[in-house]
């Protein structure tokens, strides 16, 4: 019989070779293997990824089209890399999500007829809140009653897609939407308006990056901050020094929701003018994934929500120039991910074998 | 035993580096059938690692490790209990869910077999703890157990399993004087049996007490080995620290003010650990206080009662005569109570925060360190640099994670922490639990320092002689119990182990002898 035991030793000081060469080898793994996958749906691996680049950032509007994509999972990313710090588990971004979105919807289509300067930033505090409000609840089962929040922000994705679509059957329904279950569009005050004039990018692009930054300001400025990773770190001894915990994870919550809901927000307003089911394929999700590839650390949130919307776009137009699945894209960033997550190991811990 | 001398364990020039630490040092050993051998040494001396090796735990980078002969495969659990290797760890290794018997043969039966010899089983470990003189009862569930039976279930477990080699880790650290003495009669009788026993241990006396040979270690090096006839405590300490150690001298202190006071508090129990009954316990200004007790009987109570992480079910909290109102650790630390935690790892530290976060950590939200809510990282890295330095904290610098440092300087860094704000109460629960002798010393001076400048300190340790050095007053603690206050030379050890042991809440001991 063969004996494979294997053990791993932290190591105390890991040097740069160290902490870059496994994420590094993880990288190029993943590329190795999709070449594989592309070549089995009969492409050529390097015109493959050559027309995934192309597609993402070749050209203006593919580059634009990127960081469009990139807005929802910047809100997204950083959502759940905030509430993961302190190990709070929010799997329900995606609600949060259409949280927020519902909320543009409802104040948006006229029912607030208000200058866009007022009414804008009223929408943008309501979503916050619905998102906010929305999280609250399983923050409040697990600090009450010890109710695992994976399972309750899991569960609450779906009871909440459901009520979105109860509400877009009924009384949310466009009259001039030819039965399609879809609301009413936006009125033009509650629209975010373009970042730069005749280009395709909104203003929800600039509000991402600069909650990232003042998600990053907090954490590593504020006494909020300091609370937060400590409980993340060691719920005891945070406790011990005085730190309410459940105070923390409640806040921690908040800001999470809000966060989420802002792409919501930002979808809603800045791009699609009005709220259909398939809003979101997934961003809530593939929030968890790119907080993950930026080790939960807010700017990298950034560089990772474009790394993956690029892969995603990438791919679309690949898929149309090179005849192979989109669903390329999904597998990449699959494996990107668990390789990623062993990487990030691999950078702490030896692998000892007896 | 026999005349002829059989070797049942040799150890040769084991060498096991960690990175640039040499924690074995071409460490050889031998041991006999029926003979009994003390490994001393302080903490980080080596022995963990050693023993680890013996067991397969870690591979060495050269020695070998033969058992009765055989060159035992290195990195290999497996083989190393085939050879009839056991050990008592220092923290049980039973499920308190399952009854004695099915702890002891636990492991010992094949998965797939499908009837199980269980009376053969009962009748074995009843034949072995009449023998050994280890009554348990095989039906006990073993959560229902004390301490002292935990042990001799382990024990009983390893002797289940015909083992000719017992390793016992600090198996006195969790024991009443009392208890120790039984466990030193079984360990006697099974070593006329031929068992071969190594023993682990600080405490000298003990030391001195059981083993036939010492064997010490320093810096993972042989520092000596002697038998103990030829031997003295004084000798052996010597040998350990490689200095000699004089242990910080105490001047009698009068007390002043009552500065906290619990006053007929009660708790509730929590899983098998009692909650307190009705303790009363006044800290004064300028006095040590010291509580005596196996660990588990309810020190764990008192300190989060002092610490602010609990409220008693009944009785009251006094804050220099004022009952206490909202309490919590951050209205303690402010009320200018200062806390050593007892697991400086888990509690005391956050592993993954630098030296300058776990610095501020209790401080975080005063004025010295933070305004509206921002952080003055500026000022929290001065405070950190002057308990460095001030403290003698040894460390690479206040950016590294407190985790690559050792206990000892951890300590060190909770101490400056602590008594950096001028507390007026000091909780010291196990301060000094794990550290070296220098690292020892220190704590103690500091803490008699903080006592002569005025503040009440409350010592909380399992270890008797750091209680009966240092306190002005010994209380002792049993099942939620606490016995009246002795004056400092009042009680012996052996009667201060009948109040642990609880028979002098009885009424079996008077209070002054």
């Amino acid at each position: 019989m063969v004996r494979f035991q294997m053990r791993l030793e932290p190591i105390n000081n890991p040097n740069i070779a160290r902490k870059s060469v496994p994420p590094a080898i993880a990288l190029l793994t993943t590329i190795l293997i999709t070449s594989v996958l592309a070549m089995l749906a009969g492409a050529n691996p390097f015109s493959v990824f050559g027309l995934i680049l192309e597609g993402a950032f070749g050209s203006q509007f593919a580059l634009l089209e990127t960081l469009n994509r990139a807005t929802p999972l910047i809100f997204t990313g950083l959502a759940v890399a905030v509430a993961f710090r302190a190990k709070f588990w929010n799997i329900g971004a995606e609600a949060q999500l259409y949280a927020g979105a519902l909320i543009t919807v409802l104040l948006g289509i006229g029912i607030l007829q208000w200058p866009a300067a007022i009414l804008l930033p009223f929408i943008i505090v309501a979503s916050i809140i619905a998102g906010a409000i929305l999280l609250l609840v399983p923050a409040l089962l697990k600090t009450r009653f010890g109710v695992d929040e994976v399972v309750t922000t899991l569960l609450f994705n779906f009871i909440f897609l459901l009520f979105v679509s109860m509400l877009l059957e009924g009384p949310l329904k466009d009259p001039m939407g030819m039965g399609w279950p879809k609301s009413a569009r936006l009125i033009p005050e509650a629209r975010l308006p373009r970042l730069f004039e005749g280009l395709r990018l909104h203003w929800g692009f600039g509000l991402a990056i600069f909650s990232s930054i003042i998600v990053w300001v907090i954490q590593t400025k504020s006494t909020l901050g300091y609370e937060m990773r400590a409980v993340g770190l060691n719920k005891k001894a945070a406790a011990f020094a005085g730190i309410s915990v459940n105070l923390v994870l409640i806040k921690t919550a908040l800001i999470s929701g809000g966060l989420a809901a802002l792409a919501g927000f930002s979808e809603v307003a800045g791009l699609k003018g009005s709220l259909t089911l398939d809003l979101s394929p997934g961003f809530g999700y593939t929030g968890i994934i790119v907080a993950m590839l930026a080790l939960l650390n807010p700017l990298g949130v950034v560089v990772a929500a474009l790394f993956v919307a690029g892969i995603f776009v990438g791919a679309d137009s690949m898929s149309r120039a090179a005849g192979v699945p989109t669903y390329l894209a999904d597998i990449m960033l699959a494996v990107a991910l668990l390789l990623m997550v062993l990487a990030i190991m691999l950078t702490r811990f030896r692998v000892i074998r007896d | 035993m026999t005349d002829t001398l059989v070797e049942a364990l040799s150890l040769d020039a084991i060498t096991k580096r960690f990175g640039e630490l040499t924690a074995n040092d071409a460490v050889s050993l031998s041991l006999n059938q029926g003979e009994a051998i003390a490994l001393l040494g302080e903490n980080g001396a080596g022995k963990t690692t050693l023993m680890n090796i013996l067991f397969g735990q870690y591979t060495a980078d050269s020695g070998t490790v033969r058992v009765f002969g055989e060159k035992l495969p290195p990195g290999n659990s497996r083989a190393a209990l085939n050879a009839g290797v056991g050990m008592v760890h220092q923290h049980f290794t039973l499920a308190d869910n399952l009854t004695v018997q099915e702890n002891i043969t636990l492991g010992t039966q094949s998965l797939l077999s499908y009837s199980s010899n269980s009376a053969g089983a009962k009748a074995h470990i009843i034949a072995l703890s009449n023998k050994y003189q280890l009554a348990v009862s095989p039906n006990a569930r073993v959560g229902t157990l004390t301490v002292g039976e935990r042990q001799r279930v382990e024990i009983l477990k390893a002797l289940y399993r015909n083992v000719r080699i017992l390793i016992l880790d600090e198996p006195t650290a969790v024991l009443t004087p009392q208890e120790t003495d039984d466990l030193f009669a079984t360990l006697r009788h099974a070593i006329s049996d031929g068992l071969a026993i190594i023993f682990i241990s600080h405490k000298l006396h003990e030391v001195m007490t059981i083993a036939d040979r010492v064997v010490v270690l320093r810096h993972g090096k042989i520092a000596g080995k002697v038998e103990i006839k030829n031997t003295s405590k004084e000798a052996l300490a010597k040998m350990m620290m490689g200095t000699e150690a004089s242990p910080p001298e105490v001047a009698n202190s009068t007390p002043g003010a009552a500065l906290l006071e619990l006053r007929k508090t009660s708790t509730l129990d929590i899983g098998n650990k009692p909650g307190l009954r009705d303790v009363s316990l006044t800290l004064r200004e300028g006095q040590i206080i010291g509580l005596a007790g196996v660990s588990g009987n309810g020190q764990a109570a008192i300190a989060d009662l002092i610490g602010g992480s609990m409220y008693p079910v009944s009785g009251q909290i006094l804050l220099s005569g004022t009952p206490i109102q909202g309490w919590t650790p951050h209205n303690a630390v402010k009320s200018g109570i200062a806390r050593i935690p007892e697991d400086r790892h888990k509690t005391g530290t956050i592993a993954d925060f630098n030296l300058t976060e776990n610095a501020i950590l209790e401080h975080y939200k005063s004025s010295n360190f933070s305004t509206c809510g921002w952080l003055n990282w500026r000022k929290s890295r001065t405070f950190a640099s002057a308990i460095v330095k001030k403290y003698d904290v040894r460390c690479p610098g206040i950016d590294t994670p407190i985790r690559l440092l050792s206990g000892g300087n951890m300590q060190k860094l909770i101490l400056g922490r602590v008594l950096e704000g001028q507390p007026r109460v000091i909780l010291a629960n196990q301060p000094v639990r794990g550290l070296d002798i220098g690292a020892v010393n220190y704590v103690h001076n500091q803490l008699l320092n903080a006592r002569n400048r005025g503040a009440a300190i409350l010592i909380i340790s399992e270890d008797l002689d750091e209680i009966m050095a240092l306190s002005d007053v010994i209380h002792v603690i049993s099942s939620g119990r606490l016995s009246p206050a002795f004056d400092r030379g009042q009680m012996t050890p052996t009667q201060l182990g009948l109040w642990m042991a609880g028979s002098g809440f009885d009424g079996e001991v008077s209070n002054a002898s």
